[in-house]
């Protein structure tokens, strides 16, 4: 078998960190090649190097034992590679077809794009690859799942014969992970070469051909799936075993802190986002709700929240009803937050880390004074959060954009954890940390669960899922479709709740 | 980063701003066939004279205070451009009715200051609720505000209310009923001249200076130092963090613009105290040039008034070149446009370095990258 | 029928036709000649080129994603180097100096925005503040050497001339005057038939070059951003500019083509406003903000060719009217028809169940409608204004149906999410 990919040598600096040290990588013809490392490890670097969007400070690339450089991604869809990237490059007021053929579009006389040559071959491609989309769809109107179809099929349409899918599972549920898997297959068979990105290691045991393992941006080993175990490749990629969260015995207590009773969401065409959802939380338990995403999870976080009117329904805290209050006034009486996105809703960036840590609190102690902010009062508890929640950063004037993701992370954990809320809402909070400070999360949560902290959680990493809750319900279309004991609950059978193949209370 | 490297970093940009708009200036002039170095030393000439200081603070001061009504929008990321309107609007109607009412004198001076906020602060609120409940840009709405007020309102009202006017340096000007002396905010010649000398050619420092000192004060401690000026700033920086905090989004928005819009209505004061009334054709421009002062100032309260000082003098001390023909003084307008354009693309500059030097110095400090590594 | 599938040129011929018809009953009703004449559209048109043009430059910028609010400025250019250079060189030259002249003022706004990532509104007022400082600086250099120039105004400009359609405005081919079709309808006096007739004679009579040449750019710049690469490429920097860095497009430089297209176009309106159509000389302030009212035009027509010349033609209308109106009695008609078009909009808004916008209309309709009963003719000082009112009431109904591109006034940097 020939070389599909050889890079050797290859380094990457970002200012303050090298993102690729010295990374070597060999990828034969028709292989499904993996990729492994956590956060921060310089996965996507790498593969971005390799699809010129990045260039690297040293080092040499050949494809097909010729060696390249590319400065642009042109070069590197000329030399026969395609990219699916993470977050879909994909513009939603566009349809399907024009984002598919941009960049590669056939032409007529004076530049005109030929509609109908375009139209014919996305057809056969898509055919090809057994899949049939409305080529004048515009994206918006089109699921996650449909998304990173098109994504494909963009790559494919160009003939690309080396694809490289940027961690393509990270928002799929089970069952549409296993049909993204035989998609990939039937691409080997029809002689592409694959490489891919994950971190979830049964899924890359069950599909690659090679491993490659990635630490902090070095080439840790390259082995194949059947000389090596779960536990193995944990050891490569993080230098111990994986945390796993999982709970110890139940602290649920009778006290409900959270009570949401019918509550329906409209947006402003008037569809229904939340559809007569009904839940409690008790005081020291944690409610998982899994659901696809899009399945109305996001504005049911808002509604309790307050940034999203309820249109029926009420909610209860901890007796009281808030329906109608405003958002500070719910989070003075004890609601803690940790957004899905940090860097859209939890931080502001180019502000000191204090000023951060008073975000969501600022209305009390210790980080006012009367009408004026306490500026000592406020650094003096930045400084107990950066202990205690071990945020590791130089001191807390700096701003929050310097830190990296993991300790943007626990400090905003630190700051919502500090406040000792009644209820927290979590959306995802580990998404995009690295292994250590995820298990601090984790750890973090969970003692404060023992406090008496009720927690709502929203994940779509279903082990975490199931790992930290007490209770599961599945969202499917903005209604609560299932009530799951976790204990008693595998992702996959998860997954077939989610996406609606089954049905009702386990 | 070390104190004094943080200070050298924000003075680097507006610095090179003035360096680069000095040297495309003397470009210009150079082309246009006449010597810069003669005339900057004409305009430095004439402004070291006690009676065009006196000239330069006098603008200096509306500039000032409408460039803090641009910068409180700023910090919540709304650009005001209608403090133009607003301030021409204000000044009309308290000048108006501060010569209308019957008030002893320091209550009428009060009772002007108030009514000019109300009148700037309504204006401008009107285009933050748009905002809130309509959704239109404050940019959009401004600016129609803008044109609405100014070849509307004024031209509609000033022809309603105009009085006889008043003799001034023996010309007769129109415009609003002269409003009595004892309603005026009186000149700060004695305070000057206790440091200095007599004043003369009849200039008078404007009292209104001292507002303009108030209205800086207030600024930063209301923006930098109470909970509602964090509010503000962190909507700014991230009105989706913000909301999530508990921020009132909507009615941050508009207490934003009512507040610029107040500030804004003191713009005129200056003028008003001066002439005794609301000219026919009044000072206008200072709203933008207001703008130019919170871009160049960094909305600082202490960078505004450089910036402030800066274009003043531009404007003031330009007008020597008339007289010594050393080069057309219309050369000072380009060299503030210059300055602003200069001046924020020089800040994007300066803000990205340093947010690079942060990153950098934040891994370092906690030993993630090792300097050997760092140098390999 | 859904009316959303109809292609934008019937709908919006269908709007005026509905707009018309509205017109002729007030006229009739109110018994003033000008509201449909043939010089009032021939007037409006003349008011809407300009608008039109930096409408339609601001559409190249923002489907690039550069918010461009430096039209007027770039408009101000024009309208300078557009006298200057007709008055030295010749009327195209003009033309050609003036749009060169807005190309520069969109290049500098490029550089700004999309090399240093300098927010894009606050380049552009920095170029609005920068544009009349170098018109005056030249001015006071150049303008003042012209036998009849000064520091605020230029000697007469010449003009591109101007031609009246043959057959249908009567106009002339060789030696053959042609039959006036729309004029020997308008003579007619059939009931709105004739109107339309006498609006379309205004729009095909003594029309400038350039006119036609904006009039062509409609459909032209809809062919050229919907239906070539070109356009795809430069929408997708507008929508989600990273999405065209990942197939190797070169964003940079496409955001810079629609920035500097737009300073162009802008320019080009600047030279018109300057040219014997709407002025004959160059005088210094003489844009009076109409460069702001493109982009008005622009969100009005939800970024989209066919709708700024909607926007252009419906702000264009009142300043036309007002023009030719000396006794203010035409615009008084207007606040009628303004009044009927509320009436329209809170009836619209009732149907759609959207209560507040209904009752609001109504209140604004009642408001006009009375102000209309009680007074007989309009100040000059209102009928300045009216257009900026229009533009504001129009955006406090529409604004939050209205789509803008994505990414629009996003800052991009290569190799950034």
């Amino acid at each position: 078998m020939a070389t599909a990919i050889e890079l050797s040598g290859i380094t990457k600096r970002f200012p303050g960190v090298v993102a690729n040290d010295q990374v070597n990588l060999t990828v034969e013809e028709g292989e499904i090649h993996a990729i492994c490392g956590e956060n921060g490890a310089g996965k996507s670097t790498l593969m971005k190097i390799l699809y010129g969007m990045q260039q690297a400070d040293s080092g040499t690339m050949k494809v097909h034992g010729r060696e390249v450089r590319f400065v642009s991604p042109t070069e590197a869809i000329a030399a026969g590679i395609g990219m699916v990237h993470q977050h879909f490059m994909l513009a939603d007021q566009l349809t399907v077809l024009e984002n598919v053929i941009l960049g590669a579009e056939p032409t007529k006389a004076l530049g005109r794009i030929d509609f109908e040559a375009a139209r014919e071959h996305l057809r056969e491609v898509g055919q090809a690859y057994g899949l049939t989309i409305d080529p004048n769809d515009l994206i918006e109107e089109l699921e996650v799942g449909e998304r990173q179809r098109v994504e494909i099929i963009k790559v494919l349409y160009r003939g690309a014969k080396i694809l490289i899918l940027d961690e393509p599972t990270a928002v799929l549920v089970p069952q549409e992970v296993e049909e993204l898997f035989r998609n990939m297959r039937g691409l080997k068979e029809d002689g592409a070469t694959i490489l891919f990105i994950d971190h979830k290691l049964d899924e890359v045991l069950a599909i690659a051909d090679t491993i490659t393992v990635l630490r902090d941006g070095k080439t840790v080993a390259t082995v194949k799936p059947n000389e090596v175990t779960a536990h193995d490749l944990a050891e490569l990629m993080v230098g111990s075993e994986l945390p796993t969260p999982e709970t110890t015995e139940s602290t649920v207590t009778d006290q409900v802190a959270l009570d949401v009773e019918s509550v329906t969401v409209l947006d402003e065409d008037e569809r229904v986002l939340v559809d007569d959802v009904t839940f409690r939380i008790r005081r020291g338990e944690v409610v998982g709700i899994a659901g696809v995403e899009g399945n109305g999870q996001a504005e049911l976080v808002d509604a309790i929240l307050g940034t999203r009117p309820v249109h029926r329904g009420s909610i209860k805290l901890m007796g009281e009803d808030v329906t109608l209050l405003p958002v500070r006034a719910r989070r003075e009486r004890g609601i803690g937050y940790i957004p899905q996105d940090r860097h859209r809703e939890g931080l502001l960036l180019t502000a000191p880390l204090w000023e951060n840590a008073a975000l969501g609190h600022q209305t009390q102690e210790p980080f006012v004074n009367g009408i004026f902010i306490d500026r000592a009062g406020s650094k003096e508890r930045t400084e107990h959060i950066r202990k205690e929640f071990d945020v590791r950063t130089p001191n807390v004037d700096v701003h929050a954009h310097a830190l990296s993701g993991g300790n943007q992370q626990k400090l905003i954990v630190g700051r919502e954890m500090t406040a000792d809320p009644i209820v927290l809402l979590a959306a995802h909070p580990t998404r995009g940390i690295d292994v250590g400070a995820q298990a601090e999360v984790w750890d973090d949560i969970k003692l404060a669960r023992s406090k008496g902290m009720a927690t709502l959680l929203i994940s779509a990493d279903l082990d975490e899922l199931i790992g930290l809750s007490d209770t599961i319900v599945v969202m499917l279309r903005g209604g609560l479709v299932a009530t799951l004991d976790p204990a008693k609950l595998s992702p996959r059978e998860l997954g077939a709740y989610m996406t609606g193949a089954k049905e009702g209370a386990a | 980063m070390s104190l004094s490297r943080r200070i050298l970093l924000a003075l680097a940009a507006p610095v090179v701003a003035l360096v680069v708009a000095l040297a495309m200036s003397s470009v210009v002039l150079v082309l246009s066939g006449s010597n810069p170095l003669e005339a900057f030393a004409d305009m430095i000439g004439h402004a070291s004279r006690l009676e065009t200081m006196v000239d330069i603070l006098n603008r200096a001061t509306p500039i000032y205070i409408a460039g803090v009504a641009v910068a409180i929008g700023f910090r919540m990321n709304l650009f005001n451009i209608g403090v133009e309107g607003q301030y021409l609007l204000a000044a009309l109607v308290a000048a108006h009715v501060g010569a209308l009412v019957d008030l002893p004198g320091p209550l009428r001076i009060v009772f002007i200051l108030v009514v000019a906020m109300a009148v700037g602060a309504a204006y401008s609120g009107f285009a933050g609720v748009l905002k809130v409940t309509r959704g239109i840009s404050e940019v959009i709405s401004t600016i129609m505000l803008n044109a609405i007020a100014i070849t509307g309102l004024i031209a509609f009202l000033i022809r309603e209310w105009q009085a006889g006017g008043a003799i001034q340096g023996g010309v007769g000007r129109v415009g609003t009923t002269p409003i009595p002396d004892s309603g005026l905010i009186p000149n700060m010649n004695p305070v000057l001249e206790f440091f200095t000398r007599e004043i003369r050619q009849g200039k008078q420092l404007t009292g209104v200076l001292v507002v303009a000192i108030l209205v800086g004060i207030v600024y930063h401690l209301l923006v930098n130092r109470t909970r509602f000026g964090f509010d503000l700033r962190a909507s700014g920086i991230n009105p989706f963090a913000a909301q999530v905090g508990g921020v009132p989004a909507k009615r941050m928005v508009v207490s934003a613009m009512v507040l610029s819009g107040a500030v804004a209505g003191l713009v005129g004061m200056t003028e008003i105290n001066q002439v005794g009334f609301f000219p026919a054709n009044p000072i206008k421009g200072l709203g933008f040039t207001g703008i130019a002062a919170a871009l160049l100032g960094r909305n600082h309260p202490a960078g505004i008034i450089l910036a402030a000082l800066i274009f003043s003098f531009l404007d003031i001390s330009s007008g020597v070149l008339q007289f010594t023909g050393a080069a057309s003084r219309e050369i000072v307008v380009i060299m503030q446009g210059v300055i602003i354009l200069a001046a924020v693309v020089a800040y994007e500059v300066a803000s990205r370095a340093r947010e690079r030097q942060e990153a950098k110095s934040a891994a370092e400090a906690l030993g993630d990258v090792k300097p050997s590594e760092e140098a390999a | 029928m859904n009316w959303e599938k109809l292609p934008a040129w019937l709908r919006w011929a269908l709007y005026a036709a509905v707009g018309v018809f509205v017109l002729t009953v007030v006229q009739d009703f109110d018994e003033t000649g000008s509201l449909t004449a043939a010089g009032s559209s021939q007037s409006m048109l003349r008011w809407a080129v300009p608008i039109l043009l930096a409408g339609l430059g601001g559409l190249f910028s923002e489907r690039a994603g550069v918010v461009n609010i430096g039209l007027e400025g770039m408009m101000i250019l024009g309208t300078w180097f557009g006298a200057w250079g007709a008055v030295v060189y010749g009327p195209w030259w003009g033309i050609v100096l003036g749009m060169a002249a807005g190309a520069v003022g969109g290049l500098l706004h490029a550089i700004a925005t999309v090399t240093f990532g300098v927010d894009h509104v606050i380049s552009g007022v920095a170029i609005n503040i920068l544009a009349p400082g170098i018109t005056r600086f030249l001015s006071s250099e150049v303008l003042t050497t012209l036998p009849g120039g000064s520091i605020t105004q230029s000697p007469r400009v010449p003009g591109v001339g101007t031609f009246t359609l043959p057959i249908l405005g009567g106009g002339s081919i060789g030696s053959w005057q042609t039959p006036d079709f729309f004029g020997w309808l308008a003579g007619r006096e059939i009931f709105l038939i004739s109107d339309i007739a006498s609006i379309a004679k205004g729009l095909v009579t003594r029309i400038s070059w350039v006119s036609l040449i904006a009039l062509l750019l409609v459909p032209f710049t809809a062919w050229l951003l919907w239906r070539t690469r070109f356009g795809l490429r430069l929408r997708i920097c507008g929508e989600r500019p990273q999405a065209g860095e990942a197939q190797g497009i070169n964003v940079y430089r496409f955001k810079y083509i629609g920035v500097v297209i737009s300073g162009a176009l802008s320019g080009l309106g600047g030279a018109f406003i300057a040219s014997p159509e709407l002025s004959g000389i160059y005088l210094e302030g003489q844009t009076t903000g109409r460069g702001f009212i493109g982009l008005a035009a622009l969100i009005f027509g939800n970024w989209r060719p066919v709708g700024v010349l909607g926007g252009a033609l419906l702000f264009g209308y009142p300043f036309g009217i007002g023009l030719r109106d000396l006794d203010g009695s035409a615009s008084h008609s207007l606040i009628l028809v303004n009044a009927i078009g509320l009436a329209a909009v809170a009836i619209w808004a009732a149907t759609r169940g959207k209560r507040v916008d209904a009752v609001l209309a109504l209140v604004l309709g009642l408001a006009a409608a009375a102000w209309y009963l009680t007074s007989d003719t309009l100040p000059d000082v209102w009928i300045n204004i009216l257009p900026f009112v229009i533009v504001l009431i129009v955006l406090v109904f529409f604004a939050q149906r209205l789509r803008a591109p994505a990414a629009d006034g996003l800052r991009y940097r290569k190799g950034e999410n």
